[in-house]
């Protein structure tokens, strides 16, 4: 197995925790970062795959290049929606979620 | 709370979307190993077509040259995004005020000028080397927000017109130059001769605006109070 293939692998789990993540938990702030990793793994699943047979390929790390700007970009419009939730409703959750009790204790247990 | 029939249901719902997603990861790793080699060999074509690209270095030319068009919507992604945020907008609360320690402010008036040396360096370099316009404006950015951080720049509660003309000013001059390959025939076909020369106007654009809109995601905000003893004039 090449070492490219072995980050690819990496990034198919990483995209699935991120998704795990961005599923269980109800706090906007860490779904956002779920996202984020999700992201991620996208990215080490491209490059990686690009550059399994040990060449790397230009094409794909173009398009990641691109993707992490968009990425910074949508995370950053993501925070500024979550924050003007946090005005609005004092909370932040989505509508129809809420905080399990303790959630914010075992948050960081 | 453990014993609440609602906790019980909820680690149920915890484990079946774990088990989901330990799916998901054995099905996506088992599709990759399967994966037959690829019948088109994007490296050799992509080499094959550099000496026309206008630049030496294969990524460069990939983005802005062989699939430009990914470039010239991400840009317009990233300005869309910026307005978002701007139309979003922020009421002032609960922001401690901002005021640079005279560390921070000392690091920032060094690292500042140095940050847009490195940025126009990686912008050149972007036709040989790894480097060019992203590389570039993330580097510009930063020191956008070095400066923020150092109480130097104010926050962008509402942008005036010229600072609005900037952050458009890359896209526009992209959409522009591919506009112009209409006369080749095709959009973002430059013509061949001048293709490096379109692509280092395009990238110098590109950093501009791209530095002044990442900037912008961090700046865009309500203008904090200020501590007198803060840093200095900007």
């Amino acid at each position: 197995m090449s070492l490219g293939l072995f980050y690819a692998l990496l990034g198919g789990g990483l995209f699935a925790l991120g998704l795990a993540g961005l599923i269980l938990r109800p706090h906007l702030l860490a779904k956002i970062i779920g996202f984020n990793v999700m992201g991620s793994g996208a990215f080490l699943v491209l490059v990686g795959l690009g550059s399994r047979d040990g060449v790397a390929d230009p094409v794909p790390q173009a398009m990641v290049l691109t993707g992490i700007v968009v990425a910074v970009a949508a995370t950053a419009l993501a925070l500024a929606l979550a924050r003007r939730l946090l005005e609005l409703s004092g909370d932040m959750v989505l509508p129809g979620e809420r905080l399990r009790p303790g959630e914010d204790d075992d948050a960081d247990a | 709370m453990s014993g609440s029939p609602g906790a019980g249901r909820s680690r149920i719902v915890t484990w079946a979307v774990v088990g989901l997603c330990l799916g998901l990861a054995g099905a996506l790793a088992w599709a990759m190993l399967d994966l037959p080699a690829p019948s088109t060999r994007l490296p050799g074509q992509v080499a094959a077509q550099l000496e026309r690209s206008g630049v030496e270095h294969p990524v460069t030319a990939v983005l802005l040259n062989f699939r430009g068009y990914d470039t010239l919507l991400e840009i317009a992604v990233l300005l869309l995004a910026l307005l978002g945020m701007l139309a979003a907008g922020v009421a002032p609360r609960a922001s401690a005020p901002l005021g640079a320690s005279s560390m921070l402010a000392a690091l920032a008036r060094a690292l500042a000028p140095l940050m847009v040396l490195v940025a126009g360096y990686l912008l050149w370099a972007g036709a040989f080397r790894p480097g060019g316009a992203f590389q570039a404006g993330a580097v510009l950015a930063a020191a956008g927000v070095l400066l923020r951080l150092a109480g130097f720049l104010p926050a962008w509660t509402r942008p005036g017109a010229a600072l609005r003309m900037a952050l458009a000013a890359g896209f526009a001059l992209f959409l522009a130059i591919a506009a112009l390959g209409l006369t080749e025939g095709a959009l973002l076909r430059y013509p061949e001769p001048s293709a490096g020369a379109l692509i280092l106007a395009i990238e110098s654009g590109l950093t501009f605006s791209l530095g002044l809109i990442l900037a912008g995601l961090f700046l865009a905000g309500p203008e904090l109070p200020r501590r007198e003893d803060g840093g200095g004039t900007p």
